[in-house]
């Protein structure tokens, strides 16, 4: 009966409450929004450097990460990536050779990281030859080709088919260098990856560097799912005995912190929200209780102890926010499904997006334990912006509020 | 049997620098059955009267027992358990709890007593005919009369079975046709359920129903007279 009572004195004075209503609802709906857009645009962030950049696992042998050392490689790589491949789950094996090296045009020169791969392998793992957005991948050019960023392209002044010196050193510290000739050309939206990546044919840069034939650095394995992580990681583990197995999250834990930062941001973004809805529901529960004095006096005197009063103005409290949460959590639940599927386009801002390596597209992504924790918020909010109100209510004496003035 | 006695009971009210003697040494009893008219001019104590025996407002010094209680050494909590379960109260206005309907505002006081679904609505439902608005059962008060709501108050004063009811001024809201009515309702309920009622007013036509009327002047009995009817 408490409950009906509580309900159904929200409707008394309908166009302030709706008022209040419509304030929560508005404000849980920009809320949940803005996380979706932001998780989304996270996760973007995330799948993108994991499909062109990290791939899910990097298997290398210890200590290489740290001092990129020609010598510090896997003997027998390609045995362990055929091993690899055959773990369910694994879709790519791309086994690497990695080495540091200058890269001189007609005009200028620059340091890159070069990745020598199996073009074929290569591409089950990462997608850069879906981002060539000039000449094609590895195709069109015989001998020696290379695949190289946009933005190196641009700083060294060439294009498809251009010439391009690579100047490493072999295994016995001797300085040598190759003739190569662009193939393609990528973009991943990340300019400082696009600058400093290039790609050749794992033969050529073994034959350059004189390291065994069956060596590599890196071995870098694509997977059907991240929920298979975990799985395929201890089986990797267990096949490369010895070597260092590091997942994308330990491999760049800066993405990783990325995605706890925004939760952090998004739960104090709400925070502040509801703060500021606390205040008007304070305001309307104290106006209810003031308007009431005498009907409460009346409920004291009737039988009605304190608690009971004070659970009838704290339901009071959390129905007229949860009413608006509710509505706000469902309309930003509908409209973050929607642009789930149908994204956000940013593409009027997307230049400076683009640099920092987030998308054009934003595809909204929902966490339902968010909905859930913004309703207990809610409920939260509701309880305290009722303390004070009913507090107030409480100090009513009865023989006072019904006196006839 | 006395169901209410009464002994020197004091309400000094001490705002604003002046104090005011609202009641003045009462000592009275009431038995059960009664029908009783507290009556005197404005501000000579009634309302104070009535609700320090009513458990509402406390006294400066003298007590009152009810069924042998001293109710003014009860903790406030169980003060209100037994106003709750011994005193039924109809008041001048406000009585009812606008949003539930008349039937709801019966039942409600039984639901604070923790009475079951089936006994509420039962005894909801013979209270409202007995009182004669049995038909207007799901009406909210706003779309009863006065007179009608009064009726709803006093059978919700009834539901919770009190010892007795207190009535401040219930018909002072009233025309001279709804306060007849009340006024021989509330008889009719002395009579069939033996309540004792006991209701302050300042209308001759309410003291003409009475069975005893108690006169106050200045917070003092003055005049305390029972009549054969
Ligand atoms: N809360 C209060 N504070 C101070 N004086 C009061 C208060 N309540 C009543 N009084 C005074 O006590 C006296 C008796 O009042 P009341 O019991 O309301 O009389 P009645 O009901 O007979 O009109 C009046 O003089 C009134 O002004
Ligand atoms: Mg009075």
């Amino acid at each position: 009966m408490l409950f009906s009572i509580s309900w159904r004195n929200i409707w008394r004075n309908k166009v302030r409450s709706l008022v209040i209503i419509f304030s929560v609802a508005l404000g849980i709906f920009a809320g949940v929004t803005s996380t979706a857009f932001m998780k989304g645009l996270a996760e973007q962030r995330i799948q993108k450097v994991i499909k062109s950049e990290l791939s899910y696992i990097q298997v290398h042998k210890k200590g290489f990460r740290q001092n990129s050392e020609l010598k510090s490689y896997i003997p027998g790589a390609a045995a362990l990536t055929q091993d690899i491949r055959k773990i369910p789950h694994v879709t790519g094996a791309s086994r690497r050779v990695v080495v540091q090296a200058m890269i001189a045009s007609a005009e200028t020169a620059t340091g890159v990281l070069i990745a020598g791969v199996n073009p074929e392998q290569e591409k089950q793992v990462t997608n850069i030859h879906e981002k060539i957005i000039d000449g094609a991948y590895f195709e069109g050019i015989k001998k020696h080709p290379v695949v190289i960023g946009k933005k190196l392209a641009e700083k060294l002044n060439v294009k498809v088919r251009s010439k391009l010196v690579i100047t490493l050193q072999d295994t016995a510290n001797n300085v040598i260098s190759g003739l190569f000739r662009i193939a393609g050309i990528y973009t991943t939206n990340n300019n400082m990856y696009d600058e400093s990546h290039i790609f050749i044919r794992i033969g050529d840069l073994l034959e350059l560097t004189t390291l065994p034939e069956d060596v590599a650095h890196e071995i870098a394995i694509n997977i059907d799912d991240s929920e298979n992580l975990p799985v395929v990681e201890t089986q990797v583990k267990n096949l490369a005995g010895g070597l260092e197995v590091m997942d994308w999250k330990s491999l760049s834990p800066e993405m990783n912190y990325l995605t706890e930062a925004m939760e952090l941001y998004m739960y104090i973004f709400m925070i502040i929200i509801l703060l500021a809805l606390l205040f008007g529901i304070i305001n309307t529960m104290l106006m209810v209780v003031m308007e009431r004095t005498k009907e409460i006096g009346m409920l004291m005197a009737i039988g009605m102890n304190k608690f009971r009063i004070f659970s009838m103005i704290v339901l009071e409290s959390i129905m007229l926010s949860l009413t608006g949460g509710i509505v706000g959590i469902f309309i930003g639940a509908l409209f973050s499904k929607w642009r789930s599927i149908v994204p956000i386009d940013l593409s009027m801002w997307a230049q400076g997006y683009e640099q920092l390596g987030f998308d054009a597209y934003v595809y909204l992504s929902l966490d339902p334990i968010m909905l859930v924790n913004v309703t207990i918020l809610v409920i939260i909010t509701g309880v305290i912006a009722a303390l004070y109100p009913a507090y107030k209510a409480l100090k009513n004496d009865p023989a006072d509020a019904l006196r006839m003035e | 049997m006395n169901v209410i006695e009464i002994k020197d009971l004091v309400k000094i009210y001490n705002s604003s620098e002046v104090k005011v003697k609202a009641v003045n040494g009462i000592t009275v009893d009431f038995e059960e059955g009664e029908f009783t008219a507290v009556v005197g001019p404005s501000g000579s104590g009634k309302t104070t009267f009535l609700n320090m025996l009513g458990g509402l407002d406390r006294p400066t010094s003298g007590e009152v027992k009810i069924g042998g209680i001293n109710i003014w050494e009860l903790s406030s909590k169980k003060l209100i358990d037994f106003r709750m379960n011994n005193i039924g109260f109809v008041f001048q206005a406000y009585n009812l709890i606008p949003v539930l309907t008349a039937g709801e505002n019966v039942e409600f006081i039984m639901h604070l007593q923790g009475k079951p679904k089936k006994e509420r609505e039962l005894r909801t439902r013979e209270l409202l005919e007995s009182v004669g608005i049995g038909d207007r059962i799901k009406s909210r008060p706003a779309k009863l009369s006065g007179g009608q709501q009064q009726r709803v108050a006093v059978a919700r004063a009834l539901a919770s079975k009190p010892e007795f009811i207190l009535a401040d001024e219930p018909t002072a809201n009233l025309d001279s046709k709804a306060t007849t009515e009340l006024l021989e309702l509330m008889a009719e309920m002395n009579r069939k359920y033996n309540t004792t009622f006991i209701f302050a007013t300042h209308d001759q036509r309410v003291m003409d129903k009475a069975k005893r009327i108690i006169t106050i002047e200045d917070g003092k009995i003055i005049k305390d007279e029972e009549f054969d009817q």
